[in-house]
């Protein structure tokens, strides 16, 4: 009796969920009248605003991860090796971003580093894309801190600095060659959660006015018909691919097979 | 001054005093152990000679250089712990190169080093491997070979063979200390393990309480325990209690029994001092050659195969005794009178 409830919940979850998506779907291929074509994804990745804001999205996206390692694993390494006490308010400051909303963030950006501030960030497009990447690093910041400190928890993070400073390295080479190697699968889907986010932000990308792929989708959903749903596949075809990168960059490492 | 000198080391962590006025002078090519049980600030010691914690007072000098202030990644020191360490990241080769490439030494030499390591482990056939596919064993000597590649001045063992199986503990104690005398390398061991003390160290550091009981080689030690303590931790001893009645002949009385242990005393006539003596120093029976004999009456026999381990009462006192098994001698009945006779030289004189 019971799994016969199990499998009515599965199949309205199963339907919930796909049945918007495959409606989404056969719309999207429904461009031209009376058969299937992929006539929207044609015009889509035709278009030149979409290459350049893609682009613009997926270079922010890599400068932000590239940012966010160089931050959170020194960090949380430093916390767990020395600051346990810590802990708790380090993670209570990574947690923040989930409960301030990123429009509060952007207008505090906005009225701190605009044109006429001590530091007019907003004045170039080169600034506000470094502030732009400031706020994509703080949205991503709870999950990649949480991906990074998961890694670590793995390894006997004491011993292994201790053994490496006996043999003369100094914190450089501990962090380069011992603990982010070791913590390397874990960062990866940090990584890949903050592709996730950076490629479909909409509101700070919007508000810093950026040509960014999410104000793009914004704009497009406003004008067509056939064309966002097709945008919509392609976004949701990225997550996935991001999402199975995760689950490859686990296996990634010869060295952790055994454990997994 | 000696190769490596520690002089009036103190540490403590806040209240905690750990280490109080430690001192050793360890020659060059010497094997010492700390032993002592946990909690005794032996772990403290060794960490600060590591640089991994800093004295509260007193100083470290290795082969003539001060090094108290210094961090560990300068102090040419090596290190194996317990729990191995190894990179998990990293093959067993690239393991034993490490400090090589952190010291910036060239491929060739590197690879001639790494190799002549792992002959030496006796595993030069694993270099591809990684650390997960070896055993616990392969791994600690994969410790030692990476500790030792870049020619250390001293080496620290951190109770390397405590996570380790009975078996594989002994061989490998075995081992390390053929590879410490062949390298000639100063070394200072930790453990709780008497054994593992007694049987690699050229000198035994037994510590309580923060402070070096006595040091002596493991001869020394076992057979002339400095204070009660020492006595206690290190080997099985049966205790008593005696009084002095001549000082300069050694005569005592042992719950009214005379005995003569033939040295002189440094105590008055009258005092009551504290006497022990090795389960394997006694024997059941007379024995002509031996000029003490003890009355005892047998209260427990436990047959161990080659060894007998027999428990009497003696003097008021419970008495253990070991003798070997021998196919015409049955183990004596439980609650028989019997003797026991010992050397007058056998009797251990406990100090405070």
């Amino acid at each position: 009796m019971n799994k016969v409830f199990a499998w009515i919940a599965f199949l309205f979850g199963v339907l919930y969920f796909i049945l918007p998506l495959f409606g989404m779907a056969e719309f999207s291929l429904s461009m031209r009248r009376g058969v299937y074509s992929l006539d929207a994804y044609r015009v889509v990745l035709a278009d030149p605003q979409f290459q350049a804001t893609f682009t613009f999205s997926v270079v922010m996206a890599l400068v932000t991860i590239a940012f966010g390692i160089l931050l959170v694993v020194p960090t949380a390494y430093w916390v767990r090796l020395k600051l346990p006490g810590m802990r708790p308010w380090v993670e209570f400051v990574t947690l923040l971003p989930l409960v301030i909303p990123a429009i509060v963030v952007v207008f505090g950006y906005i009225r701190l580093y605009n044109t006429s501030s001590w530091l007019p960030m907003t004045g170039t497009a080169t600034g506000t894309n470094i502030l732009l990447m400031f706020g994509y690093s703080m949205l991503s910041l709870p999950y990649m801190y949480r991906a990074v400190d998961t890694g670590l928890r793995a390894i006997d993070v004491a011993t292994l600095t201790e053994a490496a400073q006996s043999m003369g390295a100094g914190w450089g080479t501990i962090l380069a060659r011992v603990i982010l190697p070791n913590v390397l699968p874990a960062v990866l889907s940090g990584a890949f959660l903050t592709l996730a986010i950076v490629i479909g932000e909409f509101t700070m990308a919007a508000l810093l006015d950026r040509p960014a792929f999410g104000p793009y989708m914004q704009i497009l959903g406003a004008n067509k018909a056939y064309e966002p749903a097709a945008l919509a596949v392609i976004a949701f075809a990225i997550t996935w691919a991001c999402m199975g990168l995760i689950q490859l960059s686990t296996r990634f490492s010869k060295h952790t097979r055994a454990m997994s | 001054m000696a190769f490596l000198d520690l002089s009036n080391l103190q540490k403590s962590f806040g209240q905690n005093h750990v280490v109080k006025d430690f001192s050793i002078a360890v020659e060059q090519g010497e094997f010492v152990s700390l032993l002592g049980p946990s909690g005794c600030g032996k772990t403290t010691v060794l960490r600060m000679v590591g640089g991994f914690e800093t004295p509260s007072a007193g100083s470290i000098t290795i082969d003539g250089r001060d090094v108290t202030g210094l961090r560990p990644n300068q102090r040419a020191i090596g290190m194996v712990f317990q729990s191995y360490a190894l990179f998990p990241n990293l093959t067993v080769g690239q393991n034993v190169a490490f400090g090589l490439k952190v010291a910036g030494v060239g491929r060739a030499e590197r690879d001639a080093r790494v190799a002549e390591m792992l002959d030496l482990i006796g595993l030069a056939d694993l270099g591809a491997r990684y650390p997960f596919q070896l055993s616990g064993g392969q791994q600690q000597r994969v410790a030692l070979a990476r500790a030792l590649a870049p020619r250390p001045k001293v080496l620290l063992l951190d109770e390397p063979l405590s996570a380790l199986d009975a078996k594989i503990r002994v061989s490998l104690r075995t081992e390390i200390r053929a590879i410490q005398k062949r390298l000639g390398i100063t070394t200072i061991f930790v453990t709780h393990d008497q054994e593992e003390a007694l049987s690699m160290s050229d000198r035994v550091v037994v510590m309580s309480g923060g402070r070096a009981d006595q040091i002596g080689t493991p001869f020394e030690i076992y057979n002339a325990p400095a204070t009660r303590f020492v006595a206690g931790f290190v080997g099985t001893l049966n205790t008593f209690d005696a009084v002095v009645t001549d000082p300069a002949t050694g005569s005592v009385t042992l719950n009214g029994l005379p005995l003569a242990l033939d040295r002189p005393l440094d105590a008055a006539k009258g005092a009551t001092i504290g006497v022990a003596l090795r389960p394997e120093a006694a024997r059941l029976g007379r024995d002509p050659s031996r000029e003490v004999v003890l009355p005892a009456t047998i209260t427990a026999v436990q047959f161990m195969g080659a060894v007998v381990r027999i428990t009497a009462e003696v003097a008021g006192r419970r008495f253990d005794l070991d003798t070997f098994n021998r196919v015409d001698t049955p183990p004596p009945a439980v609650g028989g009178e019997a003797e026991i006779s010992v050397g007058a030289r056998d009797f251990i004189l406990l100090g405070d």
